[in-house]
């Protein structure tokens, strides 16, 4: 009796199992409905918003906003700034976690404090000081002020932490005996890095590159003051959006937001599937 | 000689884990280097493989000397406690790595990694990744992937010491058959007497980083060459002044001459097996005494009985009385 006890218990394991994976208990149904209320009020309630707001004013003033020659610029100013930022910190950024997890040396400790520090300022108070540091009077002598380079300067400092963040907790997991168990089966350290580091980072990577992509092409106060703002030069489209509500011209600040929305939307997927390249290979 | 090892030494900072290793490995043996944890026996073996440098002397590996090759020019495979599978590939891809290393054609090595999975038994799960392997299968997984690249030697840090007790004993046997298979010289670390006196060919016991005793299981169990040695290979009770093994104690009911008189005050029985604890009447730490269950029946002992003991098998060894 015992083993017909055991028995039936065994074979209603599964299928158990199989039930629970579609149908939820009170608790995990209450877990559920929270996190889509949850999610639907601060994510796509203003999301729809603002892709209703552009269809009110008809596809031909979403085109028409999109070709004026001065947002145009903006936009294009904006994501060739943002793809130049996410590349610099996808390498630098790996370089850095790579040095605080694998290296000992004095100040580490300083050093793993002072890369959170672009998190922490308000993004004014850092385009302030990027302004001291590299504006007229620069006391560096450097004086980069209302050129596209002072875009890429405030994106950077902005976006730096994102990467470091994200690939130095998987780089601190990482098991230092699967790199020795490369060397011993013959390989030299750059073919262990692509073939056995490369891909167990690309998720963190990926993940550090989505997110400062998606800071570099919304980011506003950190580059304002520094950048000029000037018209066709170095405009940025966060600015131009508030050009338009500004100007009463909604419509049109809608148009470029919904653009950025997309934009950010297809650096994501596209991200994702270079991560699962890499990963298989 | 497969692998000659000669004045090795190697310090961390003030802790030497290594002092003038001499030690030569034969060719196509499994030999083992058995110590306690701390010992320097995986740095040793580390300092083989490349993975870690010697401060002095010399490793040559088949005759060529590879003290200052590193660790991918030896030709060395290397088993891990913890595995170090490439969790990102499947187990075919992870045992194919080093093949893909060298370049070789891709049907080659197809038919490299099918056949070695076949002999480590794992053919059915070329797909799957290490995640889905239990411990066991992982470790055979390992051996499979350092076996591919057809090394010179093959080298085990402490194999089997992430299993639990039943799969590695399985694994145990399953190395030595494998070894008689495929005939690689073998070096194994390991910190448990009884894997190394099963499995192995030779054993060099390395303690506080000297080489204590090199020789094999039946030398050093019957004649180890220090009271160290003779405590570490197995169970030691002190008889009259000197450390002896439980076993080889015979315990009489009635006077016989070189002996210990004593009353029996523990009796445990396990099995098969009796173990007594004698105090002895001239007072003194008491003695344990294994034996038979039909032994100590058939002599009529019981708690509370005197009995007088002597050492039946003297152990040839040159271990010093115990000091006082």
């Amino acid at each position: 009796m015992t083993t017909s006890t055991l028995t039936r218990v065994r074979r209603r394991g599964p299928r158990r199992r199989a039930r629970a994976a579609t149908a939820l208990t009170p608790a995990a149904g209450l877990g559920l409905g929270v996190a889509l209320i949850w999610f639907s009020i601060l994510v796509m309630l203003p999301l729809s918003a603002v892709v209703l707001t552009t269809t009110e004013g008809g596809w031909t003033t979403f085109v028409e906003t999109i070709q004026q020659p001065q947002t145009w610029a903006a936009i294009k100013l904006t994501v060739g700034e943002a793809v130049l930022v996410t590349v610099t910190n996808v390498v630098f950024g790996t370089l850095i976690a790579w040095v605080l997890v694998r290296d000992h040396f004095w100040g580490k400790g300083i050093l793993e404090v002072v890369i959170d520090i672009p998190f922490a300022l308000p993004t004014i108070v850092a385009g302030l000081v990027l302004l001291s540091l590299y504006g007229p009077g620069s006391p560096i002598g450097i004086d980069v002020a209302n050129t596209r380079v002072a875009v890429f300067l405030a994106l950077l400092f902005v976006t730096t932490p994102f990467v470091v963040r994200t690939v130095q907790p998987v780089l601190l997991e990482l098991d230092p005996e699967t790199e020795q168990a490369a060397a011993s089966l013959g390989a030299s350290r750059l073919t262990t890095f692509r073939k056995v580091l490369l891909p167990a980072l690309t998720p963190a990577i990926t993940a550090g590159a989505a997110l400062s992509f998606a800071r570099a092409i919304s980011e506003y106060g950190s580059l304002v003051l520094l950048s000029g703002n000037l018209p066709m030069r170095t405009e940025v489209t966060s600015v131009r959006i508030l050009t338009y509500i500004e100007n009463g011209n909604m419509a049109a600040a809608a148009s470029v937001a919904s653009l950025l929305l997309l934009v950010a939307l297809f650096a994501i997927i596209a991200l994702d599937v270079i991560a699962r390249r890499v990963a298989r290979r | 000689m497969s692998i000659e090892i000669a004045g090795v030494g190697r310090r961390f900072g003030d802790f030497v884990a290594l002092e003038d290793i001499n030690l030569s490995v034969p060719a196509g043996q499994l030999t083992a280097l058995l110590g306690p944890s701390g010992g320097g026996k995986s740095t040793l073996l580390r300092i083989i493989a490349g993975l870690e440098n010697a401060d002095s002397g010399t490793v040559t590996i088949e005759g060529n000397d590879a003290t200052r090759l590193p660790a991918r020019k030896r030709n060395v495979g290397f088993v891990f406690q913890h595995y170090a599978a490439f969790k990102h590939m499947t187990v075919a891809r992870n045992v194919a790595f080093g093949l893909e290393i060298r370049k070789q054609p891709k049907d080659q090595v197809a038919e490299r990694v099918r056949e070695m999975l076949r002999l480590v038994h794992l053919e059915q799960f070329a797909d799957r990744y290490p995640a889905q392997l239990s411990g066991g299968q992982r470790q055979r997984m390992a051996l499979a992937r350092a076996l591919a690249i057809e090394p010179s030697v093959l080298l085990l840090d402490e194999p089997f010491g992430a299993l639990d007790a039943k799969v590695r004993k399985e694994l145990r046997d399953w190395l030595r058959r494998l070894h008689d298979e495929v005939h690689v010289t073998t070096v194994f670390v390991t910190h448990d007497q009884e894997e190394a006196l099963e499995v192995a060919d030779q054993i060099v016991v390395i303690n506080q980083g000297r080489i204590e005793q090199i020789g094999t299981p039946d030398e050093l169990y019957d004649q180890p060459a220090s009271d160290f040695v003779l405590s570490f290979l197995g169970p030691v009770t002190t008889l009259d002044g000197r450390l002896v093994r439980p076993h080889d104690i015979e315990v009489a009911a009635g006077p016989v001459p070189d002996s210990v008189v004593g009353t029996i005050t523990r009796w445990t029985r396990i099995g098969y097996e009796v173990r007594l604890e004698v105090t002895p009447t001239s007072g003194g730490d008491p003695v344990q005494v294994q034996l038979t269950r039909n032994d100590a029946l058939q002599r009529g002992l019981a708690e509370g009985s005197t009995v007088w003991l002597r050492e039946v098998a003297p152990v040839n060894g040159a271990h010093s009385p115990v000091p006082a």
